[in-house]
């Protein structure tokens, strides 16, 4: 086949694929609005029969121009628009911002250990809030109605205690460069305590619902096997790379913030009901690292409620900078959002409060890239489960 | 490896043309490798067990202004094994004549990531890639005007008599 088709005309493995497509096989539009595709994600199937033969994804439907916009305005400015990429995770994006406009400016040695660990602390919680809906949508996406209703209903405590800190309700523009917007509210520190203590047997409950479920383990475990070396090879990160038995967490690796001080393990895809790298490890892995979240966040309470206790003369605002004006330089940050691997690369002059250019890694652009290489040869309904256990978010894959 | 064996290694390996610059400024040094030989110094580096850069982080094209009229592809690589991060890039000068685009090889045979950032890259910035497989639009419209992230673009004033 290949030899045959090799000097053919075309342009791209697009027109090819497509071109190619025998009379027999149908090309079939999946999205932009289909439900279980997560936002407005376009599929291309090439299928004979059940049998998805090709997948291409067309993305771009929710392309919002934050590089372009990150070139126009001010580092302060952008964090609302880092807020924006991925929206199930707002914090985490904006740390990760934030943490890269420190260091350029040299200044990411003085923060005070509260705000690190109030930082740490937010970002955890909103992990959990993400990793729940990731986990609530792929339980719908297979059939399973109760648990997305639990786990809306936990994540309704995370966005309520993170708007009682910022005052909105998922975008929250509260870590700024040299601190925060504003100190935590009094009583938050209990509130959390309150709540994680409600949440732990919660997790234990979700797993005999779903994680343990004949049904649902019948339906992903050994579906959409991702071997460890196309995950490298295709820049797959976060849970979807650990799934595939690796241990690679950038909390870890590059020792950033407070995350040194913490005690956490990482958990990895171990194939318990299928294969290594299969839908239901992606699943655990995710259900094990909610786990692990709770854990850190108990430490940052213990520590905030004890040595790091609020005073009354502290200002999260102190460390402001006044102008943010870094030094001419490239500087490429990487941190570990709910998704995985999050970057920013910026590149400044020295001279303005704006960036020259930045460039933004989102690890759902890299996540949903390797699916045309591991759903060759499957149905249709394991697409649907192959999908969910990537856990996409649009607004960062598109930007 | 540190940054300076990986150069020495480089240097043996391809000669001394093969590294055209580096920059030590920032907190990230970075190795500025002749354009025509990237996808090389990229293979290499990935199999040579020494440095093992398997992971591709980032790949981001650069228009780096009007006066200098100079294009660049950055390459943020990264070694799993070994806990290590290294900046490559390219550049080159091109006069932002409408005929051709700035080109440069492609890496994506050697890291799969490569192949949707150089897509976004010729998208936003408009670097043509040789040999890669499926160069098309990805984040905008395939038949949308200019190239957004130059720095000399200015946006359509209609698209599909939609005010842009």
């Amino acid at each position: 086949m290949e030899t045959t088709h090799s000097n053919a005309p075309y342009k791209t493995k697009y027109e090819k694929l497509i071109a190619e497509a025998q009379s027999t096989e149908m090309i079939l539009n999946m999205g932009p609005q289909h439900p279980s595709t997560h936002g407005v994600l376009r599929l291309e199937l090439i299928t004979d029969g059940e049998i998805v033969k090709e997948v291409i994804p067309h993305v771009g439907y929710l392309h919002r121009c934050f590089e372009k916009h990150a070139e126009n305005l001010t580092y302060q400015q952008t964090i609302p628009f880092a807020d924006r990429m991925d929206y199930l995770a707002s914090m985490n994006n904006s740390h990760a911002w934030v943490m890269g406009v420190e260091r350029m400016l040299g200044i990411d040695k003085e923060i005070p250990k509260r705000i690190e660990y109030i930082r740490v602390l937010v970002c955890e919680l909103n992990r959990i809030g993400s990793h729940l809906i990731a986990l609530g949508t792929y339980g719908i996406d297979i059939g399973a109605f109760t648990p997305f209703l639990w786990c809306f209903r936990d994540r309704e405590h995370i966005m309520n205690m993170l708007e009682w800190a910022s005052g909105s309700r998922m975008l929250y523009n509260y870590i700024w460069v040299g601190g925060l917007f504003y100190d935590l509210p009094v009583g938050f520190e209990e509130r959390c305590k309150e709540f994680i203590d409600y949440f732990k047997p919660k997790m234990k409950e979700l797993n005999e619902l779903l994680t343990e479920n004949q049904i649902f383990i019948s339906r992903t475990a050994n579906v959409g096997i991702l071997p460890l070396d196309v995950a490298i090879n295709y820049g797959c990160s976060g849970p979807m790379l650990r799934a595939s038995g690796l241990k690679w967490d950038l909390r870890r690796v590059d020792e950033y913030s407070a995350y040194p001080e913490l005690e956490f393990d990482i958990p990895i895809g171990k194939g318990e009901m299928g294969t290594t790298g299969d839908c239901w490890d992606r699943f655990k892995v995710r259900v094990d690292e909610i786990e692990q979240s709770v854990k850190m966040i108990e430490q940052c309470l213990e520590r905030l409620m004890k040595d790091l206790k609020r005073t009354p003369d502290f200002d999260p605002r102190a460390k402001l900078p006044k102008k943010i004006i870094p030094k001419a330089q490239d500087y490429y940050l990487r941190a570990e959002s709910p998704r995985g691997e999050l970057g920013y690369y910026f590149i400044t002059d020295g001279k303005s409060e704006i960036p020259k250019r930045v460039k933004a890694r989102a690890p759902s652009f890299n996540n949903l890239h390797v699916i045309s290489e591991i759903s060759r040869g499957i149905l249709i309904a394991d697409l649907i489960a192959i999908i969910g256990s990537i856990d996409i978010v649009l607004g960062e894959l598109d930007r | 490896m540190s940054f300076d064996e990986v150069k020495d290694l480089l240097i043996s390996k391809f000669g001394e043309e093969v590294i055209v610059g580096e920059e030590r400024t920032g907190m990230q040094p970075a190795l500025i490798i002749h354009h025509d030989r990237i996808a090389e110094v990229c293979l290499e580096l990935r199999d040579n067990e020494k440095t093992y850069f398997d992971f591709l982080s980032c790949l981001s094209g650069v228009d780096y202004g009007v006066e200098e009229n100079m294009f660049g592809v950055v390459y943020h690589l990264s070694s799993i094994p070994y806990k290590t991060q290294l900046t490559l890039k390219v550049k080159k000068y091109h006069d932002r004549s409408r005929e051709e685009l700035p080109s440069f090889p492609s890496v994506n045979e050697v890291w799969k990531t490569a192949e949707w950032h150089e897509r976004e890259a010729y998208d936003l910035v408009g670097i043509y890639f040789e040999n890669h497989p499926d160069l098309r639009r990805i984040l905008l419209p395939d038949d949308w005007e200019g190239y957004p992230l130059r720095k000399d673009y200015k946006a359509q004033e209609y698209y599909h008599g939609i005010k842009v």
